[in-house]
């Protein structure tokens, strides 16, 4: 058989579904219920990586999520590669292709181990920060062989053929957990009518009972948990979460699950399923049954692979009928672990020895080892370990009896497994996650969750209540305690027998002295993945680092993936005996969330690409995309850019664009514009209050041009509104502003003048907004309406209600081109129907559509401001050279007035906003360009202000630009400097931003 | 992540329907001509910014887009109560 | 004194590293300074060492209410550029970035200060306007910079999605071949170290928790540990406690302190070999010589001292971050953390005299502050040394706040984090 290391029988795996997985290269076998480390041992595989920093052999230690050392890179293809999966929960599949992440040239035969052993001693923690320092410009070079030596796996290449999903979910009671402790919780609430979630992270419920042989109820655990989950999973209000990793606790009972849908079935997701799916939980209580992990004993050479946790050992053979070695010791503070001899002892294989660091370890569990003919070597301990790539022997001696030094002679004993125990700390790790610090416990030698705000409960090993019962008591109190705050009556449920054994006091012993001070010893490895031993902890306090978080950073210790699962507790005990502190006196160590790590891939789930950021479309983006429109992000909006007929540049299309719309007509889609409606009698002096001109005396019919300012005085945004009636106004708003104008609005109506009656309405998406410029423009509108639109009958800045194309419209007569303009708005169904009309009638005007470019290029050519590209938050609007939009003689000191009269807004010398005519008319300014008033200053070179805005204006003939300079404004026909990126240097004139018909002619007619 | 009652719409909404907008019960002045350079920018710009309770300005931007205050503790992120603006609040520290 | 060197730890190796001196001492306070520097972070580490070095002030205090570098320090992305669009800012960040080249060497103490880039990318056109301004007040200013296309831009970052599938594609970026990434502890430690060995007394564990104030006058504070400690001059220089600490001096600040959020993944082989920053698309990353993606996350929108942040903020980076590196969506989130920064309304800090006479704050960095760490030590140490505010220090007064000269980089730079 070449599962050399399976039992017959026995272990929930089934033999009759044998699975081939390929690990390394070469193809093995395992069982359906296997996981992938359960099947590497089962197979005699004892090497599994490479450690970080010394290279050295590393086997499996753990069967869960604390798992330090098999994290292994999965995936047959490149594009289903998934880094640093944890062998222990990795569900094997057919077809499963993993692989060691350390090791060079491979993990067997690694040559960097060369360089652990020999430059180990040179390594201690921090050694980068006290080398690499000279010469200085070397550091990048050992920067690289640094760099090329760090990280485990390695990311794909090729994008992530899988897809992820999300579920809000809402309940009454969310238990996480799925061991006695959580049964319990879960089966009481349910009962009592609550809605529960209950969500464990193994494929099966039962946590410890799964690799336990107690009876439950007077059943085997197992059947037990059956019955339970069965009752649990019948019952609609009880969402039943396996494979499901409860990996965040927020704040208010907001909680993460993510639940693992097909990686257990490949590495790919079966068609038209996802890969994983990611809980958002809303929970009005939680019961935390989140057990404890096992915690192993510092001793030397305790890396060997083959030193494991004993109760890891356990579970591999009641669970998993597998059993990792044929010689085994043990070394236990506890009774507890006893069991692992006894379940080795009991698979047929050999226990050499028992070696317990108490000096009269007595109890059922102790008799049962000695009626069975195990040697139980009491107040001893192993001090060391033969062996490299698998152990091949034990020291053991005795020692004092605080375990702080070996006091006898040192004996050897051959083992190929070592397994320890040093107690149980409990999984404080999500009560942390909302700011609560755990407190220590003398009494059960661990953390235990410590005071909260949040509406928590906790049940079981995580209280430092280790045995079944008492799981099952707790479990059952917290269900029923649930029930009770959520104001339900209490539950009918019994808690099941179970049959106790007793276990005497265990031995508060972290660190096994050795026979040499521990900065002689061979390494005693506290954090395996990260080196971290026992010597490093004690030098660190040695030179200075203190603090427990200090230890941590200046070693390292817990920031490796399994997050300090295994280490921690036994690194502070270490750190605290050193420094003659207590544990508690050393400080805690705060948990954060992934409780384990998750795929960036789930946590986004769908929200990425089309569907990252909603997109907006106007009602004419088809005929746009038809039309060969190039497009331009402007906030949500995807907006026409430019229309570029066939073999046509871009700078030729604008060219066409704005010769078209000054000689005859052009047309653009200006839907995208926010728009709000505004009612109520105040309306008007609301108005008032927010823009910085007057509104007082506009008449029903006419349209406005107004900033919008902050307190500070500054232009934010700017627009048109039209007077619609007596109480009813139209603002419009930049196409990227509308959402911050409309709850602008609403904060100064509802938080300062909640006495004006006055209401706002987003309207942007309800009209589709065409605008017909040009001095053709009038006769194609007039094709379309009975209308009166002459100069005389719809003077500019008018607005007027009609019929266009058959369709209600409103027409507004303003101009952002300086052109005869219509905006033509209409409600947004029609939208469509009108551009193609205008279309058809327009054809014979040569009608053209233009897009934001061309828009750009003919308002900057009359000096239109655009905010957020001539504006930036800096600038008010006499720095825009717009004093005439401020009306200073308004009785209501409108918002942004005060602001910009404070003393750096008023200096002379601020920037202003001029037009600039470079001396080479052919010289386009590149946008952002830097003006200085002397290029021959050296650097830093004193700048006056950048250009904002700047085209070639096909009208003119010439560039154009507008920008910004130190007292612009009283500067005009002087010359201002543009050092470039290319080392040219512009020159340009200061003249006023109206470049073309500055007394408005054109648009006036 | 919070869980937060609206006081207009009745309801606890979770967090991302909601905006928070600072301090609040900041009185913008009567009669800004009047106020001196450092008055206006105390008003603007300068807060409490308490470790413990606050009383701060919250928004139903994606519900009802009514704002209110809510007195939250800024160490435990407790929310202590939600009241309407133009309400004074219970809990004070 | 012991110097740092491979020697040193080939000869400590011989002695099993037994013999290792104190990084720093561990001393009982004197009855009074010359000047104590209330907060341990980098930049309160930054600001003794400079005092004592480089001023000849050695009579300061350093009072750390927990460990020293427990703050922003640790919890930082350790981003360092200086390619801010302001002049006030970006003649300080500069200043900072030449202490950063040669530091280590300065200290003794390798900060591992890895100058590999940073990408600024622009998504829209306004993005690149706002690019091509920013570049070019840099290079008059005399920082590195350059504009790139989207070509240029996915040449340097193989695994950022440049393509026109992307949501928000990419347009372009402004380059700083200058800047890069830093090992933070490293930069709390080797300061405190360098000011240790030059006299200032670090005093860990110790809350301040009054001003001594007489006559408007700061003439020392109150401990919880050891009592009233007197000082000629005071630097506060606390972060995210900063308003907390303005209260008891008696006056408010225009700060407000956010949860501030950052992410790792799990380590992995070397893919990202630059500094990538996305404002539009609100993600940026790095990779740690340890392997591990280095992602910030953005500011949450309340008030928080809990070192804690929301959950969907969390979420919308990471969906940022495989829109722009799609490759990532198989790499695995390790752990999540918080800070607490002091925002400023410009986005610009505060090395400011106050409404106390010889009581100085420096504070209001934001989400920016860990870059700045040498810079604003040596600013603030040479303001406190003379009692007067060093030019550079000059147009960040917090009086800014009420004449209105803002250094508003919130506005066209588009430069957070």
């Amino acid at each position: 058989m070449s599962q050399k290391n399976r039992l017959q029988s026995g272990g929930r795996i089934d033999r009759s579904k044998p699975l081939t997985f390929t690990y390394n290269g070469k193809q093995l076998e395992g069982f359906a219920g296997d996981t992938l480390a359960s099947a590497l041992l089962a197979n005699g595989v004892d090497l599994v990586g490479r450690s970080f920093k010394y290279s050295r052999p590393r086997g499996i230690v753990a069967a869960g999520a604390e798992e330090p050392n098999a994290i292994m890179q999965l995936g047959a293809t490149e594009a289903t590669q998934v880094p640093n999966v944890r062998a222990t929960q990795q569900e094997l599949f057919s077809g499963l292709v993993a692989g060691s992440t350390n090791g060079w040239p491979n993990v067997e035969m690694d040559l960097m181990g060369l360089v652990g052993k020999i430059g180990g001693k040179m390594m201690p923690p921090g050694f980068y920060y006290k080398t690499f320092m000279y010469p200085q410009s070397m550091w990048e070079t050992y920067e690289k062989v640094i760099r090329q030596a760090a990280g485990l796996g390695r990311s794909p290449k090729e994008y992530d053929p899988d897809i992820y999903d999300k579920m809000n979910q809402h309940c009454d009671v969310m238990v996480v957990g799925a061991g006695p402790a959580g049964l319990m919780a879960a089966l009481t609430a349910a009962r009592g009518g609550a809605r529960v979630i209950i969500a464990d992270e193994q494929n099966e419920f039962g946590g410890s009972l799964l690799s336990s042989k107690e009876t439950v109820d007077g059943k085997a655990a197992a059947a037990w948990v059956a019955s339970v989950t069965k009752e649990l999973e019948a019952n609609e209000n009880v969402l039943v979460l396996p494979r499901s990793t409860v990996n965040g606790y927020h704040d208010h009972n907001f909680l993460t699950i993510h639940q693992r849908m097909t990686e257990h079935l490949a590495d790919r997701a079966p068609n038209g399923q996802v890969r994983a799916r990611y809980h958002r939980v809303r929970a009005k209580w939680v019961v935390l049954a989140t057990g404890a992990h096992e915690r192993p004993l510092v001793f030397a050479n305790n890396d060997v692979p083959g030193v494991m946790l004993a109760g890891a050992v356990s579970t591999y053979i009641n669970r998993y009928g597998v059993v990792p070695g044929n010689e085994l010791v043990l070394m236990t503070t506890n009774d507890n672990a006893y069991r692992t001899a006894l379940d080795w002892h009991d698979a047929g294989r050999k226990v050499q020895a028992i070696v317990d660091t108490r000096k009269n370890p007595t109890g059922p569990l102790v008799e049962a080892a000695r009626e069975r003919g195990i040697t139980v070597m009491a107040g001893s301990a192993v001090i060391d370990v033969q062996g490299s790539k698998r152990v091949s022997g034990v020291s053991v001696a005795s020692i004092s009896e605080d375990g702080s030094k070996v006091t006898g002679s040192v004996k050897k004993l051959s083992a190929d497994t070592v397994a320890s125990s040093g107690g149980w700390s409990p999984v404080v790790h999500l009560s942390c996650h909302t700011g609560s610090r755990p407190q220590w416990n003398d009494e059960i030698i661990g953390f235990v969750p410590g005071a909260t705000v949040q509406k928590q409960l906790t049940a079981g090993a995580i209280n430092g209540n280790f045995t079944t019962s008492g799981a099952l008591e707790q479990g059952k109190q917290a269900g029923a305690d649930a029930l009770e705050k959520l104001g339900l009556k209490a539950a009918d449920v019994a808690v099941p027998a179970t049959v106790e054994i007793k276990e005497s006091k265990p031995m508060a012993l972290f660190h096994i002295p050795h026979t040499k001070p521990t900065s002689q010893a061979p390494k005693q490895f506290v954090d395996y993945q990260n080196d971290v031993t026992a010597s490093g902890i004690e030098l660190a306090c040695r030179e200075g680092f203190e603090s427990i978080e200090h230890v941590k950073r200046y070693t390292a210790m817990g920031f490796g993936t399994d997050q300090g699962k295994l280490g921690n507790i036994n690194g502070m005990a270490i750190a605290a005996k050193f420094l003659n502190q207590s544990i508690p006196e050393t400080g805690t160590t705060i948990f954060r969330p992934n409780y384990t790590p998750i795929t960036f891939g789930a946590i986004a789930g769908r929200d990425c690409k089309e569907l990252f950021d909603p997109e907006r479309y106007t009602a004419m983006h088809k005929w746009h995309l038809e039309h060969g429109a190039k497009f331009e992000d402007v906030g949500q909006w995807k907006r026409p850019w430019y229309f570029p007929k066939a073999g046509e540049s871009m700078q030729e299309a604008l060219n066409r664009e704005c010769l078209a719309t000054r000689e005859s007509v052009g047309i653009l889609d200006a839907s995208t514009l926010g728009k709000i409606d505004i009612q109520g009698k105040d309306a008007r002096e609301f108005l008032g209050r927010v823009y910085s001109n007057a509104w007082a005396k506009l008449p029903v019919g006419k349209c406005r041009y107004g900033l919008m300012l902050k307190e500070d005085g500054m232009v934010f945004d700017d627009g048109v509104t039209s007077c619609l009636g007596e109480n009813h106004f139209l603002m419009t708003t930049t196409s990227g502003g509308a959402a911050t104008v409309l709850t602008w609005l609403e904060l100064y109506h509802q938080t300062e003048w909640p006495e004006l009656e006055v209401y706002f309405t987003s309207v942007t998406d309800h009209w589709s907004t065409m605008t017909i410029s040009g001095p053709n423009s009038r006769k194609l509108l007039e094709e379309l309406t009975d209308a009166d639109v002459s100069k005389e009958g719809f003077p500019y800045m008018d607005w007027k209600p009609m019929t266009v194309a058959g369709v209600p419209a409103r027409v507004f007569r303003i101009s952002f081109t300086g052109e005869l303009s219509f905006e033509i708005n209409v409600q947004a169904n029609y939208g469509l129907h009108v551009w193609e009309k205008l279309f058809e009638h327009g054809a014979k005007y040569d009608l053209t559509p233009y897009g934001t470019e061309t828009m750009h290029i003919l308002r900057a050519e009359k000096g239109f401001i655009i905010a957020g590209q001539d504006t930036d938050g800096s600038v008010h609007p006499y720095d825009l050279g717009m004093g005439w939009a401020v009306s200073m003689n308004k009785p209501f000191s409108f918002i942004g007035k005060r602001g910009m009269k404070r003393e750096d807004c008023v200096r002379s010398d601020r920037k202003q906003l001029v037009g600039l005519k470079t001396i080479d008319p052919n010289i386009v300014l590149p946008e952002g360009a830097q003006g200085v008033f002397d290029p021959t200053a050296p650097i830093p070179m004193p700048m006056v202000g950048h250009v904002t805005s700047s085209y070639w204006s096909a009208n003119l003939g010439r560039s154009i630009a507008m920008g910004f300079v130190k007292g612009g404004l009283d500067k005009m026909g002087e010359k201002v400097y543009y050092p470039l990126v290319d080392g040219r240097i512009v020159e340009a004139e200061i003249c006023s931003p109206i470049f073309l018909d500055p007394k408005g002619e054109r648009q006036n007619v | 992540m919070f869980l937060i009652y609206c006081p207009h719409c009745g309801e606890y909404r979770e967090e991302e329907e909601f905006q928070n907008r600072g301090q609040a019960h900041i009185a913008r002045p009567l009669d800004p001509d009047s106020c001196t350079d450092e008055e206006w920018g105390n008003y603007m710009f300068f807060r409490k910014n308490p470790k413990g309770l606050h009383h701060e300005l919250w928004v139903h931007a994606a519900g009802c887009r009514k704002f209110f205050n809510v007195t939250r503790n800024t160490a435990t992120y407790e929310i202590k109560e939600v009241y309407k603006i133009g309400e004074q609040p219970k809990v004070v520290a | 004194m012991q110097q740092y060197s491979g020697f040193g730890l080939l000869k400590h190796s011989l002695s099993h590293h037994e013999n290792w001196q104190r990084v720093w001492r561990n001393p009982t306070p004197k009855k009074k300074y010359d000047v104590i520097i209330v907060g341990g972070g980098g930049h309160g580490l930054a600001t003794a060492y400079y005092l004592a070095k480089q001023f000849g002030v050695t009579n300061v205090a350093v009072i750390e209410k927990g460990y020293l570098g427990g703050g922003n320090t640790a919890r930082n992305t350790t981003i360092v550029r200086s390619n801010y669009l302001w002049d006030e800012a970006a003649h300080l960040y500069e200043h900072a970035m030449k202490l950063w080249e040669g530091l280590s060497q300065d200290l003794n103490y390798n900060v591992m200060f890895s100058q590999r880039g940073c990408l600024n990318l622009g998504h829209t056109l306004q993005d690149m306007r706002d690019i091509e301004r920013r570049v070019n007040a840099n290079r008059l200013n005399g920082i590195d910079g350059e504009v790139l296309d989207a070509k240029q831009v996915q040449e340097i970052v193989p695994a950022l999605d440049c393509s026109e599938n992307a949501r928000y594609p990419v347009i372009g970026a402004s380059w700083q071949p200058r800047a890069g990434i830093a090992r933070h502890d490293a930069v709390a430690w080797g300061f405190a170290r360098g000011a240790d060995m030059h006299g200032v007394d670090l005093i860990q564990q110790t809350e301040v928790v009054d001003f001594i104030i007489e006559d408007g006058t700061v003439v020392g504070v109150k401990t919880d540990r050891y009592g009233d400690i007197k000082a000629d001059r005071v630097g506060c220089v606390v972060a995210g406690h900063s308003g907390v600490m303005a209260a008891k001096a008696g006056f408010e600040l225009p700060l407000e302190s956010h949860p501030l959020q950052a992410l790792v993944s799990e380590p992995i082989k070397p893919i990202l070999d630059t500094v990538v920053m996305s404002n539009h698309v609100h993600g940026y990353a790095s990779q740690s010589d340890k392997g591990d993606l280095v992602i910030g996350a953005g500011i949450d929108s309340y008030l928080g001292y809990g070192q804690r942040g929301s959950y969907s903020t969390i979420e919308h980076t990471i969906q940022a971050i495989v829109e722009m590196f799609p490759i990532f969506s198989r790499v695995r989130m390790n752990r999540q953390w918080g800070g607490i920064v002091d925002t400023c309304p410009d986005a610009c800090p505060i090395i400011s005299e106050t409404p106390v006479k010889n009581l100085f704050f420096n504070c209001g960095w934001g989400t920016g502050g860990f870059k700045a760490t040498p810079g604003s030590g040596n600013v603030f140490a040479a303001s406190l040394a003379k009692g007067e505010m060093h030019e550079l220090a000059k147009p960040f007064s917090m009086f800014r706040f009420h004449n209105g000269a803002l250094i508003d980089e919130h506005g066209a730079a588009g430069v957070a984090h």
